[in-house]
């Protein structure tokens, strides 16, 4: 697989502030790549480079072999943007919004007509197409949103933390669409967001960013599994003087024993094989268990591991909240 | 690149003639202004000579006082003795500028949404977005000062018996050069504005001088010499002698035409150009 976007060092400073710190990675040809981090991480300011909104303060990148800075109008060509904010024009009808960004892409008329169509279908916005964009639920505006980042059937798909403020079902309506993308397009796409869930089911791979400095690199199962397995706690009812650390330590899938009290916080790898073993032990020993529980390692983990911070516990900066205030009124209008 | 102009500025119209309200509001405050204000002064009563003061005179006199009367106020108000009919010609002008600031609103509006930016991601030339709102803001400017002129004919505009397409055109073209300079003026010095207080701030500023330290609504005679200084370079008294002119005669002094427009004409290349130079410069992101 040829890689697709290439960045060189890429970094921004805003006056002190350095947003993205030599940033390196490179997306591969019909990937779906993410960038994940809290607000203020450096993702939308990434994504706004990629994308030729920013100039880079030092570094570059390429996209389809075209450098950043110096073949932006040939950037621009092969890539779509599908923005954080609701951009689509609200006095404007769902096919009017549409037709002005075809015109703007230098789309045929005929042609134009037709991906319209197409895209309205993929978004499942053909009966409402002829709707002011007014009259539309947030859910919906973001689907338009998406069409329109697709009028061109561009090479490679940007989306900036593409459900922020939508409920579940219309999360999982819009997760459907890339995926099918993907799919049926062969379009490479590359995502920013906080939402742990979103990574893990989207993303071939993910990149954690922090700080404005990647953190890591890999595909969520790989990510996990670098935690080194599963966790099973344990609770015995009985059995304070007795100490089971040496007994659970021979099963070889046992990595690491913690005992407090009768309480044991057991590392292992493959935990649903080894937990029956572990209840059988215990249970030789004329021990009884009060409750036992298996913990499956989750990106919000592998998080913590490579950033000594849980990400819903960061809070945004003031321009975030305030931001996403601004998103949430409008969805709710 | 004609096509993606053409393209946004088919939005600005889309938008505005669906908000039917807008417009009207965009009218009704020059229409108040010339009710109100232009009804309200009456020129000639202003000066009418007392009955009882009549009565002395001798009936051959009074007709040479009430023509010499005249004459003053036909010298002071540029050729005509109704003040409606005097301000109605600067209030065009006064139109044009209410939507040229309105048009570096827009653009503030653009930017907030988001909007701007997906323009800018877009193939386009960075001229473009704003040829485009320089473009549409001249349209709309002009489309009300002509509803705001057929209002002021109903309302009793006085205009020359022999008033022709020579007199329309020359209107029109006044309209067109004063709307590209100042469309062009506003949208420059918007374009890196985030929000709309700031951009309400600024107008403001520029808006009272530009409207009363011009011959729009009184005669530059009248003004203190340091007043005459900032409206002799007013953009605005040369748009609203010229309509003055168109209006009240079709027997044009070409020297005062020409030299008007020379001025509306060099008004308007210079802001379009240095505009829309310093617009795209400034059309970045952060």
């Amino acid at each position: 697989m040829a890689s697709i976007i290439q960045t060189y060092d890429l970094t921004k400073r805003f006056g002190k502030l350095i947003a993205v710190d030599h940033v390196n990675f490179s997306v591969n040809e019909g990937e779906i790549f993410g960038l994940l981090g809290p607000n203020g991480a450096g993702k939308t300011t990434t994504i706004n480079m990629l994308t030729t909104l920013l100039k880079p303060t030092d570094g570059t990148a390429s996209i389809l072999g075209y450098d950043i800075v110096k073949d932006e109008s040939m950037v621009r060509r092969v890539i779509g943007l599908v923005p954080q904010d609701l951009t689509v024009d609200e006095d404007l009808t769902g096919r009017e919004n549409l037709m002005l960004h075809a015109r703007l892409y230098h789309l045929d008329k005929d042609v134009a007509k037709k991906r319209i169509n197409e895209v309205l279908s993929l978004v499942n916005l053909l009966e409402f197409a002829d709707k002011k964009v007014e009259t539309y639920s947030g859910g919906m505006r973001k689907r338009l949103e998406l069409a329109e980042g697709l009028i061109h059937y561009p090479k490679i798909l940007f989306l900036d933390e593409p459900t922020l403020g939508l409920d579940v079902q219309t999360r999982a309506v819009i997760w459907d669409y890339i995926k099918q993308l993907r799919k049926d397009h062969h379009m490479t796409i590359f995502l920013t967001t906080h939402y742990m869930d979103e990574a893990d089911t989207l993303c071939d791979r993910i990149a954690i960013i922090d700080y404005g400095r990647i953190k890591v690199i890999d595909s969520p199962s790989n990510l996990k599994d670098s935690l080194g397995g599963d966790i099973i706690e344990l609770d015995l009812i009985n059995g304070i003087n007795t100490n089971m650390e040496s007994a659970f330590l021979t099963i070889p899938q046992v990595k690491e024993v913690k005992k407090e009290g009768n309480h044991y916080r057991i590392k292992v790898m493959k935990g649903e094989e080894v937990l029956p073993i572990i209840v059988k032990r215990v249970v030789e020993r004329d021990l009884r268990i009060s409750r036992v529980s298996l913990i499956k390692p989750t990106l919000d983990q592998v998080y913590l591991e490579y950033t000594g911070r849980l990400l819903r516990e960061i809070e945004g900066s003031s321009e975030d909240v305030w931001r996403m205030r601004r998103i949430l009124k409008r969805i709710r209008a | 690149m004609i096509d993606e102009i053409f393209a946004l500025i088919m939005r600005e119209v889309k938008k505005w003639v669906r908000e039917p309200f807008l417009i009207l509001m965009m009218i009704i405050q020059p229409t108040l202004w010339l009710g109100l204000f232009g009804k309200a002064f009456n020129l000639s009563g202003l000066i009418s000579i007392p009955p009882e003061i009549i009565k002395e005179l001798p009936p051959d006199k009074t007709h040479i006082i009430s023509d010499l009367f005249n004459r003053i106020l036909q010298n002071t108000f540029g050729g005509t003795t109704d003040y409606f009919t005097y301000i109605s010609a600067g209030m065009l002008s006064i139109v044009i500028l209410f939507t040229s600031m309105f048009s570096g609103m827009s653009i503030v509006w653009d930017r907030r949404f988001g909007f701007l930016n997906k323009l800018l991601v877009a193939p386009i030339s960075r001229c473009s977005i704003i040829i485009a709102k320089v473009s549409f803001s001249v349209l709309r400017g002009i489309v009300q000062a002509l509803l705001v002129f057929s209002i002021a004919l109903a309302f009793g505009l006085k205009l020359t018996h022999n008033f022709n397409l020579i007199n329309l055109l020359g209107i029109l073209t006044t309209l067109l050069l004063l709307s590209i300079g100042l469309s062009s003026l506003f949208i420059a010095i918007t374009i890196r504005i985030k929000s709309w207080e700031a951009h309400a701030a600024v107008v403001n500023l520029l808006n009272l001088p530009l409207m009363f330290a011009s011959s729009a609504l009184f005669p530059i005679k009248q003004m203190p010499s340091w007043l005459q200084m900032i409206a002799k370079f007013n953009p605005i008294s040369y748009a609203s002698d010229n309509i003055r002119i168109f209006i009240l005669s079709n027997e044009f002094n070409m020297q005062i035409l020409l030299h008007n427009f020379e001025f509306l004409i060099i008004f308007a290349l210079t802001f379009s150009i240095v505009g829309i130079l310093v617009a795209e410069r400034m059309l970045k992101f952060d």
